[in-house]
C-alpha cells in the first residue's frame, strides 16, 4: 500500500462568486483511483449516500420589502439573482438563503405579505430545492412565528448526493444566540456521521466573533463550532454582514455572501456601520449582481463565471482517514 | 434579661456596620441610563479607568439589549424593570455598546459609545 494519507481523495467543496451571492460546486475527486472510490463507497455506507458531484448557490439578505435610501429599487436584485441562476449553463441542484429573506414590519399583516412576495419571487428558480433560514427581520420580533407558518421549521437537517446540510437558527431567540436546545439537537444530529462526512452548516449571523459591536457573531457559536470540531469537512455559511467575508478556524471554513439589497462597508477600514450610499449609475454595485457576463459575450448567454475564492480541506491525510483505513479498507 | 439586652446591642451594631456599608455602596457615581427604540440616552458616556461606576439602566418601551463585551457587559433590558450594573473600567479607550435583543428596523443603529479616560 503506498501512502494513503497522500492521496487525493474524497471532496473538494470549491465556491466561485458568480455574482448572486455564492456557487459551490462539490466535486469529488473519487475516480481518480481504486482506493477514492473505495473510500467513497464505505464513505457512503456511513452517511446513506456516496457523494456525487453537484453544485448549489447561496443568497442571502434579500429584506424583501424594504424601503429607504439605500436601496430604493426593492426586489429588483432579487429578481436579477433569479434570472441569473436560471440562466447558468450548470443548474444548480439547490438554493440556500441564509436569512433577512425580508424585512421586518410592526404589522404582522404586511410582514406575511412580505414573506408572501417572497415565496413568488423564488418560486421561479428553476432549481429542484429551496432551502432557508431566517435573519433576525424574518423571526427577531416574533420569536419565528410567521417565518414558522410560511416556511416550515427554523433549524433542521437534510442530506443531498452525500453532503449533511445543517440549517441552524440564530435569530429567534432575538438575542444572537443558537440556545442550549438546538445545540443538543445538532450533537444528537451530528452523532450518526463519520468525522469524514462532508457537513455544510448554513446560518444568518456569523457563528465566530467577526465584529461583535457590530453585532457580527453568536454569543454560543463557540459551543456550535466545539460541537462540530470533530468533522474535518466542514463549510459555514452565513449573511446578516451585507459583504463577502471568509474566515478558517480548526476544520472550518466561513463564508458570507452578499446582500441582495444593500452592502455594508469593510469594518476594518474604520467606518461607521452604515449601508454604503445607492449610486443611481451602479445600482447593483456592491450587491450580489457584480458579474453578469464577461465583456464581448453575447447578449443571452449564461453569465461567466469568475474569482474563484476558496477551495476548502481535501480529505486526504486526515484523521478520519485514517479511521476508515483502520476499518479494513485496502488502497 | 441581660443577655437579651446584649443580643439587642449586637443587632443594632450589625444594623449600624450595614448601613454604613451600603452608604459606602452608594458613594460610586451613578449614570442613569435609558433604552427605547432606538438609541440610548444619553448617547455617550464617559468613564474613568479604575473607577467603580454603577450604570442604572431601563428600557422605557420594548424589551432591549446591552452588549459591551470590553466592559463584560450582557444582559436584556426589560420594560419596567431597572438594571443596576457596577462595573470598574480596566483598560482606557472607547467602546461601542449595542443593544443585542432585536427590536425592530432601526436596532442595528441602537449603540451606546462609552469613553473610558
Amino acid at each position: 500500500m503506498k501512502d494513503p494519507v497522500n492521496r487525493r481523495t474524497f471532496m473538494k467543496i470549491a465556491g466561485a462568486s458568480i455574482g448572486v451571492g455564492a456557487l459551490f460546486h462539490v466535486a469529488p475527486l473519487l475516480g481518480a483511483s481504486a482506493g477514492g472510490r473505495r473510500i467513497a463507497a464505505l464513505l457512503g455506507d456511513k452517511n446513506g449516500e456516496a457523494p456525487t458531484p453537484f453544485s448549489f448557490v447561496q443568497l442571502s439578505d434579500t429584506h424583501v420589502g424594504f424601503s429607504g435610501p439605500p436601496n430604493p429599487l426593492g426586489t429588483q436584485a432579487f429578481e436579477k439573482a433569479v434570472d441569473l441562476i436560471n440562466g447558468l449553463r450548470e443548474r444548480p441542484d439547490l438554493v440556500l438563503f441564509t436569512g433577512d429573506l425580508t424585512h421586518d414590519s410592526e404589522n404582522p399583516g404586511e410582514h406575511a405579505d412580505r414573506m408572501r412576495l417572497f415565496q413568488k419571487i423564488a418560486s421561479r428558480l428553476k432549481v429542484p430545492l429551496i432551502k432557508s433560514v431566517p435573519g433576525e427581520h424574518d423571526a427577531g420580533l416574533d420569536g419565528g412565528k410567521l417565518f414558522r407558518d410560511a416556511f416550515g421549521e427554523t433549524h433542521y437537517s437534510f442530506d443531498h448526493r452525500g453532503v449533511h446540510f445543517i440549517a441552524l437558527d440564530n435569530v429567534s431567540l432575538a438575542r444572537p444566540n443558537v440556545g442550549p436546545e438546538q445545540i443538543s439537537w445538532l450533537k444528537k444530529d451530528l452523532a450518526r456521521f463519520p468525522t469524514t462526512a462532508p457537513i455544510v452548516v448554513f446560518t444568518h449571523r456569523p457563528l465566530f466573533d467577526l465584529r461583535p459591536d457590530w453585532e457580527w457573531f453568536t454569543g454560543d457559536g463557540d459551543e456550535v463550532m466545539n460541537a462540530l470540531a470533530p468533522y474535518e469537512n466542514v463549510t459555514v455559511l452565513y449573511g446578516h454582514i451585507h459583504r463577502e467575508h471568509t474566515h478558517t478556524e480548526g476544520h472550518a471554513t466561513h463564508h458570507a455572501a452578499r446582500s441582495l439589497i444593500f452592502a455594508f462597508p469593510d469594518p476594518e477600514t474604520g467606518v461607521p456601520k452604515k449601508p454604503i450610499p445607492f449610486d443611481p449609475q451602479k445600482p447593483f454595485q456592491n450587491l450580489g449582481l457584480r458579474v453578469v457576463n464577461e465583456p464581448g459575450a453575447r447578449a443571452g448567454s449564461s453569465p461567466r463565471i469568475q474569482d474563484v475564492e476558496l477551495t476548502l480541506r481535501e480529505y486526504s491525510g486526515t484523521v478520519g482517514i485514517q479511521q476508515l483505513l483502520k476499518e479494513g479498507v485496502s488502497l | 434579661m441581660k443577655y437579651a439586652r446584649f443580643l439587642a446591642l449586637l443587632l443594632l451594631l450589625a444594623l449600624v456596620v450595614t448601613a454604613r456599608a451600603a452608604d459606602g455602596a452608594e458613594e460610586s457615581r451613578a449614570i442613569v441610563i435609558t433604552a427605547k427604540r432606538f438609541e440610548f440616552v444619553p448617547s455617550t458616556i464617559t468613564l474613568k479607568k479604575g473607577e467603580t461606576v454603577k450604570l442604572v439602566v431601563t428600557s422605557e418601551d420594548v424589551t432591549h439589549g446591552l452588549f459591551i463585551r470590553p466592559l463584560k457587559i450582557d444582559t436584556d433590558l426589560t420594560p419596567g424593570e431597572t438594571q443596576q450594573i457596577t462595573v470598574t473600567p480596566q483598560a482606557a479607550g472607547t467602546f461601542t455598546a449595542i443593544c443585542h435583543h432585536f427590536c425592530g428596523a432601526g436596532h442595528g443603529n441602537m449603540k451606546l459609545t462609552v469613553v473610558v479616560e
